[in-house]
């Protein structure tokens, strides 16, 4: 199929950005790596939509630590996430995340922030969000105000991001000394949307477990977070999964193999925090 | 003639080796020129509004809103391109009782499958189309759907095709021997159950077409991505009402087939009409969701069968029972009754064995059309035979390679018959077996499985024996009455400069026949390689021929280029010996160069003959012949096909508390008679075998109830892909057929073959310690999931 005719405009900075897309008045899209939304163009499921390309809007790149906070600016492509070494040091769980991301060529464009805006419930990096508790900041007319990952993402391809609004950056609490993190998923192809996936921090004041692919967002496994925080077996945390997490079947498998996919996932990246010094798995 | 294919040292002994492929540079530069490259003066663009139901009646159709939109030029109803083109019916008088309805190229009163076309827009571009595509209102009454094959005879089913009487296309019932009375008295009798998943072929270039009617020379010129351009060629003049003569097809390169490209599409006929109605060139390329939807399905059955074996574990009986949905209409002028026709043919192909039973029941359905794709009902009689071959060496606790040493026909009983009355000139299952152990190491590989099993580690090796049809005679579907050619021809010519330009009926789909060709002829002649120029795919200027399927192009193709070649090279000593005034006996070609065959002394380079031939004419004898141009034909004749065959191996890890299966590595050793290119016989077999994966682990068209395709994009239809293809290993025992001097049979559709059977005896070699038991494709995770009991 073809897109439906749109209109384009690049934005040269974020102001100019964030003024197009107020000007559009809900007619138009931002269009970051193009990944996901080209692909909905193309099967005209956008409708006719005008684009804001923010490609060139330097304030959305860069990667920094400030204090404590690990600052990632929206535009930050899959592949910068999983090669950089201060994204390995202070997140590992997303530089972890970042190679499980679709295939090479589109990690060379897909950016944290059009994946976060696009709310895919099988995407690797809201997760990451909601079990590193980070901020998502997100920035419109009215200004800046920052968004827990947990607030965030509402439902499937829905998030908190007002029709104005759109991501700047994400500020995530960089890895304390003895903090454990693993990403882990298990898809069918290397590259595809997983089955089920996780991610588990352990810190200090306690484990913070997501998932994703198993249900509309990426949810947080508030149960299971409790069975591991009173030092419960990694079965135990499992047996209660299904109080955190309710997938659906589809064409790729029945809603309890999800379940069951999730558990094992959950015992594994528990085994694998108890075994390792750091979070690479 | 012979060609000592033995000696390796013989002069220009390109037969055998792997030379380069003329037109793989070209194609990985972009440089390649597919049909959508095509660009012509005032040409159109079609898009097609498809059925959103399973089943329905349509009740109105309103073109205003698209007729008015910018770019528009026309819009057709299924009434409209009726003017144009005649319905088909796809039935073949040797598959008795086969029945179809007509079909048009546009759904007329009905629509039978989500994707069928029911109106046409013609734009100036494909966007307009699209445009106008989404404006068409279409009222439909739905109607009650049929999906389920088991339930499709049924009283109370609904009918697709009410003038048909019922829901069943086909049937056939093959019995030999006295299988009632071995089954109930042998030793041991193992019954399963199986099923293949619906899959389709997936092309990376799509459907396309670009027909070019000429109102002024009452000619059509069709640019088509295609297997087989004369057949083709006929159907269109056939459904167009026009001569055969006044219509051309020109098949430029093609981004793979696998059967899908064999096959007359509805939408394709409609672009045909819409330039014959509007005498325009008019552009038709399927869109990847089109493609899932409308491209023909294959490999849909279920299937109960069951084996019967004495003590020691000798095949006594099989019996099979099979069901297959074919979609709502028999595909033209193949048929949809070939696949399950196949799997009758095929069963139990490796063995030696009495009492055979076999039936097809081929029923319709409101589901995309199914019909013949690589490899046509092979995978599945395959893992039928490799299934039941090891789940009755299981129950006897028999190695499997054992059992299969005690069934298989021996290598030096040929010829001979099968209980399925197929003809075997000389095939080598125990040779290959033994090459296929060699090569992987059995006894260690199975040591090593032991050891990981002792930690937990479930490893499985499978094993799947197999025959391929290949070289097909008109036994396949030129006595049905079908217009498709088993011959085929070259011709090949001589330049004033020495070249040769070679044109062949058969063609290429990226597969390699060109490269294969030109060596062919090269070694014939007598010229190096790069000499060669080879043309195919043009009804206009290549002889006659069939084109591809059935894995005929190297045997068939080939032999019919040998020959030429060989005619022209006597051609070419013919008016050498009178230049050189010598015997043309005691001469040979070389290298181009025209020398003595004794002792090998350059005489002439053909650059000289051909100047003194085309310009001096005048200076050679007047009644000496000088034809450089010499065309021959091949035609199989003793055997209806030429049978090969091969063994495959699989390695592999499930993890039992994911379902997930990785490939470990994979093994294949096959005989296709005389190779003629290595590498791309191994090529063959390695890209069929990834396809033969797929089918085993990844590939299938989820319907619902009511006939929705489910998951028509690349995102949910999972294609085998390279992170997950384990290395192969290919191995050959060469068995040459006597029917031609090339002895060559094909190789396309063995790796396809045998791949889905090795890797369900696999799984299940790996799943036997936990109790579980796969034989439902593909072989997901919740599937070995709930074999071994885990959720
Ligand atoms: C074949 C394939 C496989 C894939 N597999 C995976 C996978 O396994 N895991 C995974 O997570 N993803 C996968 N993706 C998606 C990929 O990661 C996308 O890059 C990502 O989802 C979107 O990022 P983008 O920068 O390309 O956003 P775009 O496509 O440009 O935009 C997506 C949406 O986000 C909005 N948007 C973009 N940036 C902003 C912003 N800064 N503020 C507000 N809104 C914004 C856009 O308007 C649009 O609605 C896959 C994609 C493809 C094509």
């Amino acid at each position: 199929m073809k897109a439906a005719a749109a209109g384009y405009v690049r934005a040269n900075d974020l102001s100019h950005a964030i003024s197009l897309l107020a000007a559009s008045e809900g007619q138009a899209r931002v269009l970051a790596g193009g990944q996901s939304l080209i692909a909905s163009l193309n099967l005209r499921l956008a409708g006719e939509t005008a684009l804001i390309d923010i490609n060139g809007v330097t304030e959305l790149c860069g990667i920094a630590l400030d204090g404590d906070v690990l600052r990632i600016g929206a535009l930050t492509r899959h592949r910068e996430l999983a090669t950089s070494d201060l994204v390995a040091r202070h997140a590992p769980a997303i530089s972890q995340a970042a190679p499980l991301i679709a295939h090479a060529a589109i990690r060379n464009r897909g950016t944290i922030g059009g994946s976060l805006a696009y709310a895919d419930p099988a995407a690797e990096l809201p997760a990451c969000m909601i079990a590193l508790d980070a901020t998502i900041v997100v920035q419109g007319p009215a200004g800046r105000r920052g968004v827990r990952a947990t607030d965030f993402f509402i439902d499937l391809f829905t998030t908190d991001l007002g029709e104005d609004e759109m991501i700047v950056a994400i500020e995530v609490p960089a890895c304390a000394p003895g903090e454990r993190q693993v990403t882990m998923e298990l898809a069918r192809r290397s590259g595809d949307y997983a089955l089920a996936g996780i991610v588990l921090v352990r810190r200090e004041n306690g484990a913070r477990v997501a998932f994703f692919g198993v249900g509309p967002t990426a949810v947080l496994a508030r149960a299971a977070m409790a069975v591991i925080d009173r030092e419960g077996s990694p079965d135990e945390a499992a047996a209660v999964l299904d109080q955190d997490i309710q997938p659906l079947d589809d064409v790729h498998a029945p809603a309890s193999v999800r379940l069951h996919l999730a558990r094992v996932l959950l015992r594994r990246a528990l085994n694998a925090t108890l075994a390792a010094e750091v979070g690479h798995v | 003639m012979t060609i000592n294919f033995g000696n390796p040292d013989r002069p220009n002994s390109y037969i055998g080796r792997t030379v380069p492929r003329p037109n793989a540079r070209r194609l990985v530069e972009g440089r390649g020129r597919y049909v959508d490259d095509i660009v012509l003066p005032r040409m159109l663009h079609v898009a097609f509004v498809r059925s959103p139901h399973g089943h329905a009646r349509i009740l109105a159709i309103d073109t205003g809103a698209a007729s008015a939109v910018p770019g528009v030029r026309r819009v057709f109803t299924g009434a409209d391109i009726a003017e144009f083109c005649s319905p088909w019916v796809a039935v073949l008088a040797h598959l008795k009782g086969l029945k179809s309805a007509p079909q048009h190229p546009l759904a007329m009163e009905r629509a039978t499958w989500t994707g069928e076309a029911v109106v046409a827009v013609v734009a100036d571009t494909r966007a307009a189309a699209e445009d106008g595509a989404a404006l068409v209102e279409v009222e439909y009454e739905t109607l009650p759907v049929v999906t389920d094959i088991r339930t499709a005879l049924d009283e109370t089913t609904p009918l697709i095709h009410s003038e048909l009487g019922d829901n069943l296309a086909f049937r056939r019932l093959h019995e030999h021997g006295e299988v009632d009375a071995v089954f109930a008295g042998a030793h041991t009798v193992v019954e399963a159950s199986f099923k293949t998943a619906r899959h389709t072929g997936v092309c990376v270039e799509p459907r396309s077409i670009l027909a070019d009617y000429n109102p002024a020379e009452g000619q059509m010129t069709v640019y088509h991505s295609t297997q087989a351009p004369h057949m083709m060629q006929s159907v269109i003049a056939q459904h167009l009402d026009m001569p055969e003569g006044r219509v051309r097809v020109i098949c430029g390169d093609v981004g793979g087939s696998y059967g899908i490209k064999v096959h007359v599409y509805p939408d394709e006929m409609a672009t045909v009409a819409i330039s014959r109605a509007m005498g325009r060139p008019v552009k038709f390329i399927a869109d990847r969701i089109e493609s899932f939807a409308t491209d023909i399905h294959a490999r849909d059955h279920e299937i109960d069968a069951r084996i019967a074996v004495d003590g020691d574990g000798r095949i006594l009986g099989i019996d099979v029972d099979d069901w297959t949905g074919i979609g709502p209409y028999s595909v033209y002028p193949r048929t949809s009754a070939i696949e399950g026709n196949q799997v009758v043919n095929l069963c139990g192909g490796p063995y030696d064995f009495a009492a055979y039973r076999a039936r097809t029941t081929v029923v319709l359905q409101n589901k995309a059309p199914t019909c013949q794709y690589r490899a046509v009902g092979h995978p599945i009689a395959v893992a039928i035979t490799e299934g039941l071959v090891d789940f009755a060496a299981e129950a006897l606790g028999l190695d499997p390679v054992e059992m299969r040493r005690r069934n298989l026909i021996r290598d030096d009983a040929y010829p001979c018959t099968s209980p399925a009355n197929m003809r075997f000139e000389g095939l080598s299952h125990h040779a290959s077996l033994t090459k296929l152990l060699e090569l992987m190491d059995y006894d260690g590989l199975r040591a090593e499985q032991a050891a990981l099993r002792e930690k937990g580690i479930h490893r499985g090796i499978g094993i799947a024996s197999f025959i391929e049809l290949t070289n097909p005679s008109p036994f396949m579907y030129g006595i049905g009455g079908a217009r498709i050619s088993a011959q085929d021809g070259c011709t090949v010519r001589m330049d004033p400069d020495g070249s040769v330009v070679a044109m062949s009926g058969v063609t290429e789909q990226g597969q390699g026949t060109e490269a294969m060709l030109s060596q062919i002829v090269a070694e014939a002649v007598g010229v190096p390689v790069t000499r060669v120029k080879v043309v195919t795919g043009d009804t206009q200027t290549t002889p006659y021929g069939g084109g591809t399927w059935a894995s005929r192009g190297a045997g068939i193709g080939g032999e019919a280029a040998l020959q030429a070649g060989l005619a022209l090279k006597d051609s070419i000593l013919t008016v050498a010996g009178s230049m050189l005034q010598c015997a043309p006996d005691g001469l040979d070609i070389v290298d181009g160069q025209v020398c003595d065959k004794a002792g090998g002394e350059a005489r002439m380079p053909l650059e000289e003959l051909g100047r003194i031939v085309y310009f001096r004419g005048d200076t050679l004898p007047k009644d000496l012949p000088r034809e450089l141009v010499q065309t021959r034909h091949f035609i199989t004749s003793d055997y209806p096909f030429a049978f090969t065959n091969g063994v495959q191996a699989s390695y592999l890890e499930v993890d039992t508390e994911t379902g997930f299966v990785k490939l470990l590595k994979h093994w294949c050793v096959e005989d296709c008679g005389r190779v003629i290119n290595p590498q791309l016989v191994d090529e063959q077999i390695r890209g069929g075998i990834v396809q033969g994966l797929g089918g085993a682990l990844f590939e299938e068209c989820h319907y619902d109830e009511d006939g929705q395709l489910l998951n028509a994009n690349m995102a949910d239809y999972l294609v085998p892909m390279a992170a997950e293809m384990p290395d192969m290993v290919i191995g050959h025992v060469e068995t040459p057929t006597q029917e031609s001097l090339l002895g060559a049979k094909g190789a396309g559709e063995a790796g396809t073959a045998g791949a889905p059977a090795a890797v369900m005896n696999a799984v299940n070699d790996a799943l036997r310690p936990l109790g579980g038991r796969v034989t439902q494709m593909p072989f997901t995770p919740a599937r070995i999931l709930a074999s071994i009991g885990v959720e």
